[in-house]
């Protein structure tokens, strides 16, 4: 029984490593814009530029 | 006679561009066909760089160049001025963010980040639809700020460079901390719940004890962010109103949290208990969740009042040299308004034309009028007093500038709103009552000490003082919302709760019952030349009034000739110079006319004409009521005190008489000086008063009543001393409106009484010192979260109901 404390221990780190992913993606700023994003979607990229 | 050089552009042609109407098809590329050259010119350059998806994205995306002039950047070279602009530079690579006013589609945001294409110095550019900015990345040594902004300027999407230019404010950065804030709380909260289920379940293993040791050691380290890091608002806010001898919200909130974690800690190291660190995590996760969804709500709120509500303003532009009216928020950079007297300068401009005196009471305070010459510059919130003028703007309007202007302290009204100090008044007693309560159910136990101690801390974590933090702002917020939704735009919450505490309603006459359309009316006097007409004319051009209005809709001469010494007195006429023959319209009196010429036994509004001090003759215009006025007065006659006021004389009493019930009061000849004297004899009686208002002689008036309404039609008369404009179709949804506000005070009342409720059952477990941590943990989020649940579904339930 006493492994529950190890496996206690392992899912506080993989938690932990979400936190962290989380913290990084605000810090970075991904939550400053939400609206853009969502025009930007449906732009096309054009790898080659057409002849009009 | 129908000549071959006329151009019928009977199918109107479209500038591929922008959307304008091309006024010639001599402008083109192919099969391409522009307004002016500025447009084609933006075509051109954005087909030279392969750019044409521009348009594939949203049809004549573009802006028109047609007021377009050319502007120099050369300013740009300064450095002191570069240094402002920019966020971040290391000498090679350099940030700079833009406010381009001119964004308003995808097209926009996809050429405004490929820029890149049209400048190889840009190496990055990315943009924020709702912030209209856009952020870019330039290499220094291949292009310079001054490129960057006359190449935006060449596509149609000038920057604005004015420093104090920020649309929507800072809270992009405050909500980011909040974020980190609920992360690590809510990440705490999931790990210590988890960890806490033994506990819940009370499964003590006989092997190992040692793991309720652990997990318990482990809940305290878990504990440790969660109260020094997301806790800390509360904190700080508390702290900085003790000092300043205030309780405010955060005081109980704060001691809650510290009485938990204290008592918990104790109960970890000295292992006489599982704490209670579960119920502190949840509660400063939903704590903070409810504030993420506070500022939520404010920011959709301030976000609807700029750029959706309706502020019922409309402005007077002048395109092609046609004049139309437009609403507000439809004006942009760059349009030629027209300004006449009274009425408000909606964004900085310049002034082209007229002769302006600008009165910025509205600001500043002052009411000193200040002189400015053609090319001065105009800042919004100014008012004309004097002819007409015409102004460029050169600023977006904020429409949240104005509002702000109008909250100022200069119109705030000395009235104390009972529910704000109903609630300071509970928040001040609310953490005393608590610490007597809990002091009283330790003392209850006092022969056994732990229970004792459980007792007390236990009220102090229970009692929750949510109600009074959130049913307020959420209910009058969204009753803010949804009045702005039927035409009522309201200056702040607070003239809700006044609105619902009305007893008396005073009308204006003109504007205000009567309809401003035009109206078949006569000239009765010598009979008015063609020249005599145009002067007339062109003095009532220069005036807001409705009658003045009415006069110039229906003299069809077309040419207006300028107006020198224009003069308006309220309540009595208009005149100025024309063409060197001084024209003067009003009342009888005010045209010289003697008093022994019977004019009284009409049913007729007058308004004399005197040229060149020869008395003409007068207009005379049918009143025509606003639709449904019988049955609005009736209805509301049951329920309040009815008065109407008006300057005109009693010619349209019998028709009145007939609108109106028998109890109301209504007077006639009343100069905007006895309006305001009636309306404080009233007051003196002890009455609440609403009046309702064009604003334009009753301005004093309505800054007197309790709550002034100015009620408008398509005109820029907005009056900074009403609490509210009404737009006058709604006018019939007015008992409404008012009904509607008495039912946000009961709901906020209601809420108050549900929160309280909430306490004493937790309270009552709390004294009986059966507070387990599970039912700590689920109460308090549970009254926060069913309160807001609950005035938000009232609000919009009781005002569907009302028809709003």
């Amino acid at each position: 029984m006493s492994v529950i404390v190890v496996l206690i221990g392992a899912s506080l780190l993989v938690a932990g490593g979400f936190l962290i992913a989380y913290l990084w993606a605000v810090k970075s700023g991904q939550y400053d814009d939400k609206y853009t994003p969502s025009i930007r979607i449906l732009f096309d990229d054009k790898k080659n530029p057409e002849n009009k | 006679m129908i000549t071959t050089e006329e151009k019928s552009v009977n199918v109107k042609t479209e500038c591929y561009h922008c959307g304008d109407n091309c006024p010639t098809e001599d402008i083109r590329i192919d099969d391409k066909f522009f307004c002016c050259n500025g447009c084609k010119t933006v075509y051109e350059i954005l087909n030279a760089n392969n750019l044409c998806n521009y348009y594939d994205i949203e049809a004549k995306p573009g802006i028109s160049r047609k007021a377009d002039i050319k502007r120099n950047y050369d300013f740009l070279d300064d450095n002191d001025f570069k240094k402002s602009l920019i966020d971040f530079s290391d000498g090679q690579t350099t940030t700079v963010t833009f406010y381009i006013p001119g964004i308003h589609c995808s097209s926009c945001i996809w050429v405004l980040e490929s820029l890149n294409r049209l400048n190889a110095g840009i190496k990055f550019s990315q943009a924020d639809f709702l912030k209209k900015n856009v952020a870019i990345r330039f290499s220094e040594k291949e292009t310079s700020i001054k490129e960057i902004v006359t190449l935006l300027d060449s596509i149609g999407y000038e920057p604005s460079l004015n420093a104090e230019d920020k649309p929507l404010d800072d809270s992009g950065a405050a909500n980011k901390k909040l974020y980190y804030k609920i992360g690590i709380a809510g990440f705490c909260f999931g790990n210590i719940m988890l960890l806490s289920f033994p506990e819940y379940l009370s499964i003590s293993d006989v092997d190992n004890d040692n793991i309720k040791y652990i997990f318990g050691y482990l809940n305290l380290l878990l504990s440790l962010p969660v109260m020094f890091y997301s806790s800390s608002i509360y904190f700080i806010s508390a702290w900085k109103g003790l000092r300043n001898k205030i309780f405010n919200i955060d005081v109980p909130v704060s001691l809650g949290i510290f009485v938990l974690f204290t008592r918990s800690a104790i109960e970890i190291l000295f292992q006489s208990g599982a704490g209670y660190f579960d119920s502190l995590s949840g509660l400063v996760f939903f704590l903070l969740l409810g504030r993420l969804f506070q500022n939520k709500t404010y920011e959709t709120l301030n976000f609807e009042r700029n750029y959706k509500s309706y502020f019922p303003v409309a402005v007077t532009i002048r395109k092609n040299g046609i004049e139309t009216t437009i609403p507000l928020d439809k004006v942009e950079t760059g349009n030629r308004i027209i300004i006449k007297n009274g009425e408000l300068i909606p964004g900085d401009s310049v002034l082209i034309k007229g002769v302006a005196n600008i009165d910025y009471s509205f600001v500043t305070g002052e009411s000193a009028l200040i002189p400015k010459k053609i090319g001065d510059v105009i800042y919004a919130g100014g008012r004309q007093a004097g002819g007409v003028i015409e102004v460029e703007t050169i600023k977006k309007v904020s429409q949240s500038y104005l509002t702000q202007l109008w909250n100022s302290k200069a119109f705030a009204k000395k009235y104390d709103s009972p529910i704000d100090s109903l609630v300071d008044r509970i928040s001040k007693h609310f953490t005393f009552a608590i610490l007597l309560i809990g002091f009283v159910a330790g003392v209850i136990w006092l022969p056994d000490l732990s229970t004792a101690m459980n007792a007390f801390t236990a009220v102090l974590i229970v009692a929750c003082p949510c109600a009074l933090a959130l049913s307020t702002p959420f209910t009058l917020g969204n009753s803010l919302r949804i009045m702005g939704r039927n035409n009522l735009y309201i200056k702040n919450t607070s003239v809700i709760e006044k609105l619902s505490g009305v007893d008396s309603i005073v009308f204006d006459k003109t504007g205000t019952i009567t309809e401003s359309g035009s109206d078949v009316f006569d000239f009765i006097g010598s009979e008015l030349m063609h020249d005599d007409l145009m002067l007339i004319k062109s003095l009532v051009r220069n005036s807001t009034h409705p009658l003045s209005q009415k006069i110039f809709a229906s003299i069809s001469e077309s040419q207006i000739f300028d107006t020198l010494n224009y003069s308006e007195i309220p309540g009595r006429g208009i005149e100025g110079t024309i063409n060197g023959k001084s024209v003067k319209a009003g009342s009888s009196d005010f045209v010289g006319l003697a008093e022994n010429e019977n004019h009284t036994n009409d049913t007729s509004s007058k308004v004399f004409v005197n040229i060149d001090g020869e008395v003409r003759g007068y207009f005379t215009m049918g009143n025509k009521y606003r639709e449904g006025l019988k049955n609005i007065v009736s209805s509301l006659s049951k329920d309040y005190e009815l008065t109407m006021l008006s300057g005109d004389n009693e010619s349209e009493k019998s028709r009145l008489e007939n609108l109106f019930p028998q109890n109301a009061n209504l007077l006639f000849k009343q100069s905007p000086f006895d309006k305001l004297i009636f309306i404080q004899s009233l007051q003196a009686k002890g009455k609440n008063i609403l009046m309702l208002g064009d604003g334009l002689n009753d301005a004093g008036a309505l800054k007197q009543s309790d709550v002034g309404i100015s009620v408008t039609e398509n005109i820029n008369m907005f009056s900074p001393a009403s609490d509210g404009i009404l737009e006058a179709q709604q006018f019939n949804k007015l008992k409404d409106f008012i009904k509607f506000s008495k039912d946000s005070k009961n709901i906020i009342i209601v809420s108050f009484l549900i929160s309280f409720i909430y306490n004493l059952v937790g309270l009552g477990f709390a004294v009986n010192g059966s507070l387990s941590p599970i039912i700590a943990a689920i109460l308090m989020p549970i009254s926060s979260i069913s309160i807001v649940i609950f005035t938000t579904l009232s609000t919009n339930f009781l005002a569907r109901r009302r028809g709003l």
